[in-house]
């Protein structure tokens, strides 16, 4: 398949927000790859930090709000303190979570997790997965 | 020891020569009102700020915590009032309104006339001292933030200090000094330190060298223990995906445990109940996914600490931790009436 | 009685288009003062010039003002213009109408306007401007060349061989620098040892050369084509004029210590020579790990010393040189790998930099060409190189690139596949730029016949499992996360400037950029001079390099010290600091703000007199006088203040 590059995408509303929101140069990232290598969930990802990044930059808002890799992330903040440009690459997956989550559609329902689950993990996991996946 | 003593009445250039020359030495500077409540048997105070787990499924970390550093000469006192500390620290620009909980547990240790907290749990240390970060540096968002508080007594103004209980063993106690008061030394207990994310990264607010900490290590070896290095001390555990992704945590933690396991570790020693979780209580699923493993003892840092002190081994509430760390204990005649 | 001329210039329509021109000509003619004005499409061109020179004479003009482009750009033109029909080039001034008016401002009417005013300033401070003569000051025509690398040796060589005496002073023992350290050199692969010895044979033997090894510059004081130059002769504790350089000596010294020839991977002694060409070859004792010197006792060396060369007792000694030009060749180092904390902050033995490796593959290294990994011994089977470690990481460490790993890992990589033929090397990498001649045929070799593995990404954490160095990076490629067992890792360190440059630039008076890289006065057109006049730069200590960029440079400041000293006398600019020693108050203010130390107060007549060849004219002496005593020639305050007048008025 070809993919096509226009000022529609790469000029679009979607990469405005991410910026405003994660209060990060996405041109700022040059693709070397560190995020990637050193990013302990990436087994779990769909696609990798670094090419998350690169789809921003192309404007692929589709492909990088569908994928699993934004919700698997965990904040962990290894790439952030590698990445040799100072991205912040933790923040422009909140960013990309945000714009879900603000569509009022949520990755964790509160309300589907088991009982059993809300009654055996500490608080602090709960409070944070409730921040973190749903709106 | 020899202690430096730093009078807040004294010359501005004598204050600032004390200060070089604790750097030069690096010897402890303890503040002059500090010495004196030493001298008078007083403990130095300090607002406490525990945070919802602390006080339910990680109780064995806070009373093994007060106690040890009781011992140790730190009275830490509970905040009166305080809420949430937050958790996760907001990461996206606008929404300004996450900070409100953070800086309102500051603004309870100011109402306590108290210009420092500390914290055992490494998240809430970690959001809080995002927080005061980022309103300390951002005096707009500050304003903002008083501005939506306005129901609030006091203003906050940033000057509170947000501290890591290790942070102050460390610099304040002093590890030396701990090993003087160590009564029990932990002889022959193989224990690899697990820092998990938030105690060093992001690195403007972690508490030791982000790649390659000590401050664990230090604090271990000063209970006589033996310190064990591994590559996945500073790997995340999978964190708050434990709620809604519990195999990818069991695939991690599986991979820290047995990484140490490998380096001849017999137990982990942490500071964070989330990660005590992953590591400890998911050692059920774990064992479930890969039968090879065998279970390994999971410890707080205060723990052993206070075995090592010699208190009570009640403090240390060993029935609260999953995996029992009691047998690898006496084996080691740690406990068990030696 | 002021006779001026103002001469407007079109600049093409660089200036035409936003400034009126014409009327700017119209306007100027009526000024008090000007008896000629007009405009033209390029001053600067011959047909310019001639009219220039024409209404000069035609006119009788005592004064000119060309209003064109930026002085830096025109000045010497129009003031050489002048001075050939007789006016003095002190009473041309320009008036700059192009980047300070036409380029910054898009309305005609209020650029014209502001050219207008400019023009008029120039023509107030043009009345007040004295007839200057420039100083002639004698050249002594001797060159010091600091650093013994391939750029000293290049540098020197060529000055020599021009005819002018050389003072080479170099702070090991003997002169080669980095370059005898390497294995084999891209593109070509000829051994360094082999192209680089008869180059320091040449300089040891040089009538004109006098090379000071084991030596630092201590101070320098003067100024172009008169510098002096004090040299610490460090105190090698052998008298190397007995010494017959016979190594017994080095034999029998009893203390081992990591050499830092061979990059620390193996031993040297107390009492050592860098290397078997080396140039002077003589030993000397380090003071800090000599039995005798920090304990007091051994003397094995002395014992065994049949010239009887051993000398406990030297001191440091010092040398004075005169000399007119002074090139700076002070070279490179490579960055800590100890800084890098995700690398295992310099833990692993078998994590190593690449001049380590260099040394591995060097055949008259310690592993005789053959790497076995510093651990055990091992051959390594499995090895992984790492590019841009340190470098283009404005983040943590240096933003800029380091120029020279490109190549040189390509060149590991194959050497180290020519001799381990089963091994496997792979190679991360961000860009790849192989941009020499000759350079992008040597990758493509070593990518199709030496089967190296290039990776697009970089690394992100290191660490030891079992013997192996397990290496976390990624394929962006494939935009896969990559595990490799390696049993070597070689890092490509970022190149940094030679330690201790900072602190020599400041005692020579020149410019360093924030990382401590030798600034030139021009990036493009003056690449390899100092901003201060007589410096000159060469090799890797102006910025990271390879050898033929390396040499290129180093002949290229050798002509530029060559054309200088083909001068008998050298003109300075008469546009300087001079006191009016009526005025003059004693208070010294001067002397403490001057960068150059150009300025010394009289200790009897309590006055401050300026050395006219040593100032620079910066005019920092000027502001700091609260007398008024201290004035720059034709940039008095009167002439400010009446050109602000103008401006005001
Ligand atoms: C691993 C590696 C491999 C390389 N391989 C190649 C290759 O194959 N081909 C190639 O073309 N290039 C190669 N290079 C680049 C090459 O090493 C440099 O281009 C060259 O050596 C630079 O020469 P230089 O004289 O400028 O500096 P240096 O070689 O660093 O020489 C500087 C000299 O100045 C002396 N000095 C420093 N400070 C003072 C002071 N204050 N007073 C007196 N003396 C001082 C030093 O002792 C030294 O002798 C490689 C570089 C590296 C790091
Ligand atoms: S580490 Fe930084 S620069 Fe490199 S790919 Fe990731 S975000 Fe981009
Ligand atoms: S005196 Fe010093 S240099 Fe000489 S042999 Fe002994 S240790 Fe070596």
């Amino acid at each position: 398949m070809r993919a096509e590059i226009s000022i529609k995408n790469t000029k679009s509303k979607f990469l405005d927000k991410v910026e405003e929101l994660s209060e990060q140069n996405i041109y700022a990232c040059y693709q070397c790859g560190k995020c990637s290598a050193g990013c302990p969930s990436i087994s779990e990802m769909d696609i990798s930090p670094s090419e998350i990044i690169r789809l921003v930059q192309l404007g692929g808002e589709e492909e990088v709000l569908n994928s699993k890799t934004i919700w698997v992330c965990a904040s962990c903040f290894t790439c952030v303190t590698r990445c040799p440009k100072g991205v912040d690459v933790a923040k422009i997956m909140e960013a990309l979570r945000q714009i879900t989550l603000r569509k009022n559609v949520d990755y964790v329902n509160p309300l589907s997790i088991p009982r059993e689950t809300l009654s055996q993990v500490p608080q602090i996991a709960l409070v944070s997965a409730l921040r973190k996946f749903s709106g | 020891m020899l202690l430096l003593v730093l009078s807040s009445i004294g010359e501005k250039a004598v204050r600032n020569s004390t200060k070089e020359f604790a750097q030069l030495t690096h010897l402890p500077i303890i503040p002059f009102t500090h010495l004196l409540d030493l001298m008078k048997g007083v403990k130095m105070k300090i607002s406490y700020f525990p945070g919802c787990t602390l006080k339910t499924m990680a109780k064995n970390f806070e009373d093994s915590a007060l106690a040890s550093a009781s011992s140790l000469g730190i009275e830490m006192v509970e905040l009166q009032r305080w809420n949430c500390c937050g958790t996760v620290y907001s990461l996206t620009s606008d929404d300004l309104i996450h900070q409100l909980a953070p800086i309102r547990d500051l603004i309870r240790v100011e109402e306590q006339k108290d210009n420092r907290v500390v914290t055992l749990c490494s998240m809430c240390y970690n959001t809080l001292k995002r927080a005061n970060k980022l309103v300390q540096e951002d005096k707009e968002k500050l304003d903002k933030l008083n501005d939506l508080m306005y129901r609030e007594d006091v203003k906050y103004d940033g000057k509170v200090k947000v501290l890591h209980l290790l942070e102050i063993l460390k610099n304040e106690i002093g590890f030396e000094q701990i090993a003087r008061k160590v009564k029990i030394p932990l002889k022959g207990l193989k224990v690899a330190p697990y820092y998990g994310c938030l105690l060093l990264r992001p690195p403007e607010v972690g508490i030791d060298d982000p790649e390659n900490p000590t401050i664990l290590e230090n604090l271990l070896e000063s209970t006589g223990a033996e310190v064990i290095d591994y590559p996945y001390k500073t790997e995340c555990c999978g964190s708050y995906n434990t709620v809604a992704n519990v195999d990818l945590v069991v695939e991690r933690a599986y991979n820290i445990l047995r990484s140490a396991i490998n380096q001849g570790a017999e137990a982990i020693v942490l500071s964070c109940p989330l990660c005590g979780f992953n590591l400890d209580n998911r050692q059920k699923e774990i064992k479930e996914k890969f039968s090879d493993f065998k279970n390994i003892p999971i410890f707080y840092f205060t723990q052993l600490l206070a075995l090592s002190l010699g208190l009570d081994e009640k403090v240390c509430r060993f029935e609260l931790n999953f995996v029992d760390p009691r047998p690898l204990l006496e084996s080691k005649h740690l406990i068990g009436g030696v | 009685m002021n006779r001026i001329g103002v001469f407007v210039c079109h600049c093409g329509l660089n200036i035409a288009q936003t400034v009126d021109v014409e009327k700017l000509a119209n306007i100027i003619s009526d000024y008090p003062g000007v008896v000629y004005a007009t405009n033209y499409i390029y001053m600067c061109s011959d047909p310019g010039q001639d009219m220039i020179k024409e209404i000069v004479k035609e006119k009788k003009l005592n004064g000119v003002v060309v209003a064109c482009c930026s002085p830096t750009m025109h000045e010497t033109t129009f003031r050489n213009t002048v001075a050939s029909v007789g006016l003095n080039p002190y009473r041309c001034e320009i008036a700059n109408i192009r980047e300070q008016c036409s380029w910054v401002h898009k309305d005609k009417k209020i650029a014209t306007e502001k050219a207008v005013e400019i023009v008029k300033a120039t023509i107030e401070k043009l009345k007040l401007d004295k007839s200057l003569i420039p100083l002639s000051v004698p050249i002594t025509k001797r060159a010091l060349v600091i650093g013994g690398g391939i750029a000293g040796i290049q540098a020197s060589l060529d000055i020599a061989d021009s005819g002018y005496e050389v003072v080479l002073v170099e702070r090991n023992q003997s002169i080669g620098g980095h370059m005898l350290q390497l294995s084999e050199t891209f593109p070509t692969l000829d051994c360094p040892q082999c192209i680089a010895t008869p180059k320091m044979v040449q300089v040891g033997q040089h009538p004109k050369i006098k090379l000071l090894a084991y030596s630092e510059v201590e101070e320098v004081s003067g100024y172009v084509g008169n510098f002096k130059v004090k040299i610490r002769r460090k105190a090698s504790f052998v008298d190397w004029n007995k010494c017959t350089g016979c190594g017994l000596c080095v034999e029998k010294c009893p203390v081992r210590v990591p050499s830092e020839f061979n990059e620390l991977l193996v031993k040297r002694k107390a009492i050592y020579t860098l290397f078997p060409q080396a140039v002077p070859n003589k030993p000397v004792i380090d003071s800090n790990n000599c039995l005798y010197l920090t304990k007091g006792k051994c003397r094995a060396c002395e014992k065994n010393c049949l010239a009887k060369a051993i000398d406990f007792n030297q001191k440091d000694t010092f040398v004075e040189e005169d000399v007119g030009a002074i090139v700076v060749a002070t070279g490179y180092d490579l960055m800590d790998k100890a800084e890098i904390g995700e690398y295992g902050a310099g833990k692993y033995k078998d994590v190593i930099n690449g001049l380590q490796m260099e040394r591995l593959l060097c055949p008259s290294g310690p592993t005789e060409g053959i790497p076995h990994r510093p651990s055990d011994g091992k051959i390594p089977k499995e090895i992984v190189f790492i590019q841009c470690v340190g470098s283009r990481d404005p983040e943590h460490y240096y933003p800029y690139c380091s120029k020279v790993c490109c190549m040189y890992v390509v060149k590991q990589a194959m050497l180290y596949k020519n001799v381990v033929p089963d091994g496997q090397a792979y190679v991360f990498y961000m860009d790849i730029r192989c941009d020499g001649k000759g350079y992008e045929e040597f990758l493509q070799k070593g990518m199709e016949e030496n089967k190296i593995l290039y990776l697009r990404g970089r690394v992100s954490k290191l660490f030891k499992d079992g013997d192996k160095i397990k290496v976390w990076g990624a394929d962006t490629l494939t935009g896969r996360k990559i595990e490799i067992s390696a049993d070597m890792v070689v890092l490509a360190m970022a190149v940094v400037p030679s330690k201790g440059v900072k602190e020599l630039a400041r005692k020579l008076r020149i410019t360093a950029d924030d990382y401590g890289f030798l600034t030139e006065a021009h990036p493009k057109l003056r690449p390899v001079e100092s901003l201060t006049a007589g410096y000159f730069l060469a090799g890797a200590a102006q910025g990271p390099k390879d050898i033929p960029d390396v040499v290129a440079q180093a002949s290229g400041a050798a002509s530029k010290v060559d054309s200088l000293f083909s001068q008998d006398v050298l003109y300075h600019e008469p546009i300087i600091a001079s006191v009016d020693e009526e005025v003059c108050v004693g208070c010294g203010n001067c002397v403490d703000v001057c960068a150059y130390d150009a300025i010394e107060l009289d200790l009897r007549t309590k006055k401050a007199k300026v050395n006219s060849a040593v100032c620079e004219g910066c005019g920092a002496c000027c502001a700091a006088c609260p007398s008024g005593a201290m004035q720059h020639n034709n940039f008095s305050k009167r002439q400010i203040f009446e050109m602000v007048d103008a401006f005001v008025r």
